[in-house]
């Protein structure tokens, strides 16, 4: 298949932002009918290389060629328009407009008078979805949606152009394994129509089971590229990281604490309902289920987020009220959200500033904030998650998807919670840091921290947990000990093929 | 998902976006019937020709100043724009009183747009923050004004007839100057809703980053829009002349906080990316009722900023509770994520 010129390709293209060099030197070529992985550590420099192929920045030196010819995207529209199709890392949508309108802006089809066709578009859209096999209304507006669905218009209206290029930055981070399998369908499709593909993931068993080729990067730079057959997971590992890496989960502690947080007969109208569990100190309980099974309003619910309509929520024996999240923290709760840009952090603040704006309180000394702390809990967490930042003061726009992750992260865990909320903790985040990260929370829970977990990645819940409660449809459908879980059982449980279960099930 | 609830929900989520527009109206109604009530003639048919007279410049205002609300800017110049061509449309009539009035509207328009290119020029090309660009074009413009017209008014008497007739005839009680609105804001309201480029606007409000990354040329909309804001206060300008046949060098002043009252009143977002023209004309037609019930209710003068003001912040208040619930009702009626 590599024969014959690439659709698209980079030659020796470096690019720095003020000082730091983000790529060095990088060529790169996506050929028609074949996939291609991108996979490299945060802040390795995929997701810049994805917008110099897109035409959003221009590269320092280095050129790109289309089919064999040298070619300058100045702008976005330019690369749409010779064919090649995006789908960025972070969401890049309009909140106020409708789903059709965000799929098919500046494209919509046109009625006489160059109307928009605004009937025609959402059939449109609707039949995109259909294919996808995704239940959203294309009418809708997009303000409200999930980062799941916000990222399953994101691949509609990637597909929607048919281009002969398709780039993807993780663009199953926020997917649990039925949406993403319809993706890959789909992929494999485009690719027996000879399209190219340029996939970037942080599950490398993704990359191994949809690609074909592969290039790894380090600090900016390739350090090796070619058919993925010729690679293990673990080679590739060592190859991202520079080292070989332990990927093993930390083991699991056999006995758990007094309750931490009592939850009972927790409801909100057409949301969930009848949600009654507890979760003891020093314990690790995963919410597993499919998108949209009501995982996250559980937890938002329990901090306050979110009016709850029905039911109590106790920690360490006092009521939580509803609807108030300050009364949340001040009882040791804590909650890393889901959407980091809209709910975790301020992107033009400093690192400094974001991190440590949970517990600037705390630090403060009458109405003045004490920097010299502010800066050292900061750099002590940056080190912890190994943070890859040039300054503490930069904007942590200018961090990498995967990093600004973990500042939301060290925001919270710097409040030095007892009881912990956490939504998909690890999107984005690479092999290394993950590893790491699991290590960090395991440790948190030896030391008596109460953590409730929402994660979309199963190996990650059976790896993590002590107990898996599966969620489908607003309820809570059966528990499981995490050390007898297995993928397929958590699975028919989420999905409601309870024909396949196994004996490690006790439905509730 | 069946088509039919597919259906259904649509049908909900266009309805929500009605809301405001029709609750305005509802309020509109009430206020127009209870002051009637006490004074009945405040319904006659001089009593709605005033309000209309009233209202007619500045709801035109509303739909340019809309249109740069909805890219999340601002422009708050179009009281100076206003203010020249007002006395540019005198100043012409005396010159060559037999000039066709369609021809001074042309001017007043195309005098507006280049002024709006300057300051869409001075957004989108210099970086300039649109409040801090077009408050000094507000000075600039006015200062310009000042050195023309120097101490000079135009009079009424001045002014051919056929052209103050715009304001004083009309189609029984509604003067030709309100058709002519009425028809702008149906045409724009149209072409925001219809066409591609009204959409741009939506679009860029909503999320700049997004428009730059699906190929809208940022600055070139910026441009146009502040262009369109432009041309309506210049063209607003010829039909306030028409409106009021005195004018000096002070015309229009202060008008601008004014309409973007309105247009907030009639739930255009201050945020960018919501918001119709109809609403904020429907929000100056609401604002200038109530001055008028205020005289037509001899309520002292004083009243009615205090009004206006209170009407603000009970339409911000009113958006953050129905944008709460709407953001809650589609969290809890969605399915997939
Ligand atoms: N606008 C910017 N200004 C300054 N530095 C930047 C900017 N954009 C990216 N960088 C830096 O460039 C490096 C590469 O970032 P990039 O986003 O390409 O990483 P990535 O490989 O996509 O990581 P992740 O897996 O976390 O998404 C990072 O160190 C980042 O901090
Ligand atoms: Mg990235």
């Amino acid at each position: 298949m590599t024969d014959g010129t690439p659709i698209l390709a980079t030659v020796g293209v470096s690019k720095s932002f003020g000082g730091a060099v983000a790529l060095r030197d990088v060529s790169l070529a996506l050929h028609g009918g074949e996939a291609h992985a991108l996979l490299g550590e945060n802040g390795a420099g995929k997701s810049t290389l994805v917008r110099i192929l897109a035409g959003v920045i221009e590269p320092d030196s280095g050129h790109i060629l289309l089919n064999g010819r040298p070619q300058i995207f100045r702008n976005p529209a330019e690369a749409r328009d010779a064919g090649v199709a995006v789908i960025y890392q972070e969401p890049t949508l309009f909140p106020d407009l409708s789903i059709a309108e965000n799929v098919l802006i500046g494209r919509q089809p046109r009625r006489r008078w160059g109307r928009i066709d605004h009937r025609r578009s959402t059939a449109m859209v609707a039949a995109l979805f259909a294919g996808l096999g995704v239940a959203l209304d294309p009418a809708r507006p997009v303000r409200g949606l999930s980062i799941a669905g916000q990222q399953l218009v994101e691949i509609a209206k990637a597909l929607s152009y048919e281009a002969r290029v398709l780039i993807m930055d993780e663009p199953t981070a926020a997917l649990t394994g039925e949406e993403t399998a319809r993706l890959f369908a789909v992929v494999r499709r485009l690719l027996g129509q000879g399209v190219a593909i340029l996939f970037i993931t942080h599950r490398l068993e993704e990359a191994f089971a949809e690609c074909q080729r592969l290039t790894v990067l380090r600090d900016g730079a390739p350090v090796d590229s070619g058919p993925i057959a010729g690679y293990t997971p673990s080679q590739v590992v060592r190859l991202m990281v520079g080292r070989a890496l332990e990927t093993l989960y930390p083991p699991r502690r056999s006995e758990r604490g007094a309750p931490a947080l009592v939850v009972r007969g927790l409801s909100a109208a057409g949301v969930y309902a009848g949600i009654d569990f507890d979760l003891h100190r020093g314990e690790i309980v995963a919410l597993a289920g499919l998108v949209g099974a009501g995982r996250s309003e559980v937890l938002r619910g329990i901090f306050g987020i979110d009016q709850r309509e029905g039911g109590t929520v106790h920690a360490f024996g006092r009521e939580i009220p509803p609807g108030d999240p300050r009364a949340a923290m001040r009882m040791g709760l804590a909650l890393v959200p889901e959407d980091r840009r809209q709910q975790g952090l301020v992107l033009d603040l400093s690192i400094i500033r974001n991190a440590t704006l949970a517990v600037l309180r705390k630090l403060c000394r009458g109405p003045f904030s004490s920097p010299a702390k502010e800066r050292a809990i900061t750099a002590e967490w940056a080190s912890r998650l190994k943070l890859k930042f040039r300054r503490l003061s930069d904007a942590v726009a200018t961090l990498s998807g995967g990093n600004q992750q973990k500042v939301v992260l060290s925001k919270w865990l710097a409040t030095g919670p007892r009881i912990l909320l956490i939504d998909e903790p690890t999107r984005g985040i690479d092999v290394g840091a993950k590893a790491e990260l699991h290590h960090l929370i395991a440790g948190l829970a030896r030391q008596d921290l109460a953590v409730l977990m929402v994660s979309s990645e199963l190996p990650e819940v059976l790896g993590m947990a002590d107990r898996i409660l599966v969620m489908r449809e607003g309820r809570i459908v059966g528990e499981m000990g995490g050390a007898l879980a297995s993928e397929e059982s958590v699975m028919a449980l989420a999905t409601g093929q309870e024909g396949a279960l196994g004996p490690a099930c006790d439905p509730a | 998902m069946s088509a039919a609830v597919s259906a259904e929900r649509s049908g909900l989520f266009q309805a929500l976006a009605r809301v405001r527009e029709v609750g305005l109206f509802a309020v509109l109604a009430a206020l127009a019937l209870a002051t009637a009530a006490i004074n009945p003639r405040f319904l006659g048919a001089q009593g709605v020709k005033d309000i209309l007279e009233d209202v007619a410049v500045t709801a035109l205002l509303c739909v340019g100043e809309t249109i740069v609300l909805l890219m999340r800017q601002v422009d708050l110049s179009i009281s100076s724009i206003l203010g020249l061509t007002a006395y540019a449309t005198g100043a012409l009539f005396i010159a060559h009183p037999a000039m066709p009035v369609p021809l001074v509207m042309a001017i007043g328009a195309v005098g507006g747009a280049v002024l709006g290119a300057l300051n869409g020029g001075l957004v989108a090309w210099g970086g300039v923050p649109s409040l801090v660009a077009t408050l000094g074009t507000l000075y600039v413009f006015r200062g310009a004004d000042f050195a023309w017209v120097k101490g000079a008014q135009i009079n009424a008497t001045s002014l051919p007839g056929h052209f103050l007739g715009l304001a004083t005839a009309g189609v029984g009680p509604v003067p030709f100057l309100a058709l002519i609105v009425v028809g702008l804001i149906a045409l724009s309201g149209y072409a925001l809703r219809h066409y591609p480029a009204g959409r741009e606007y939506f679009a860029l409000g909503s999320n700049e980053e997004a428009a730059r990354l699906a190929g809208i040329d940022v600055r070139r909309r910026l441009l146009l829009g502040f262009i369109c804001c432009g041309a309506i206060a210049g063209f607003a300008g010829v039909l306030f002349t028409a409106r009021f046949g005195t004018v000096d060098a002070t015309a229009g002043t202060g008008l601008e906080l004014h309409v973007i009252a309105a247009c907030v009143v009639g739930g255009v977002a201050i945020t960018g990316g919501v918001g119709s023209v109809e609403g904020a004309a429907i929000g100056a037609l609401l604002l200038a009722t109530i001055s008028n019930a205020l005289v037509s209710l001899r309520v002292p003068a004083f009243w009615e900023q205090t009004i206006e003001g209170a009407m603000l912040l009970a339409a911000i208040s009113l958006d953050l509770v129905i944008a709460r619930h709407t953001l809650a009702l589609m969290r809890s009626g969605r399915r997939h994520g």
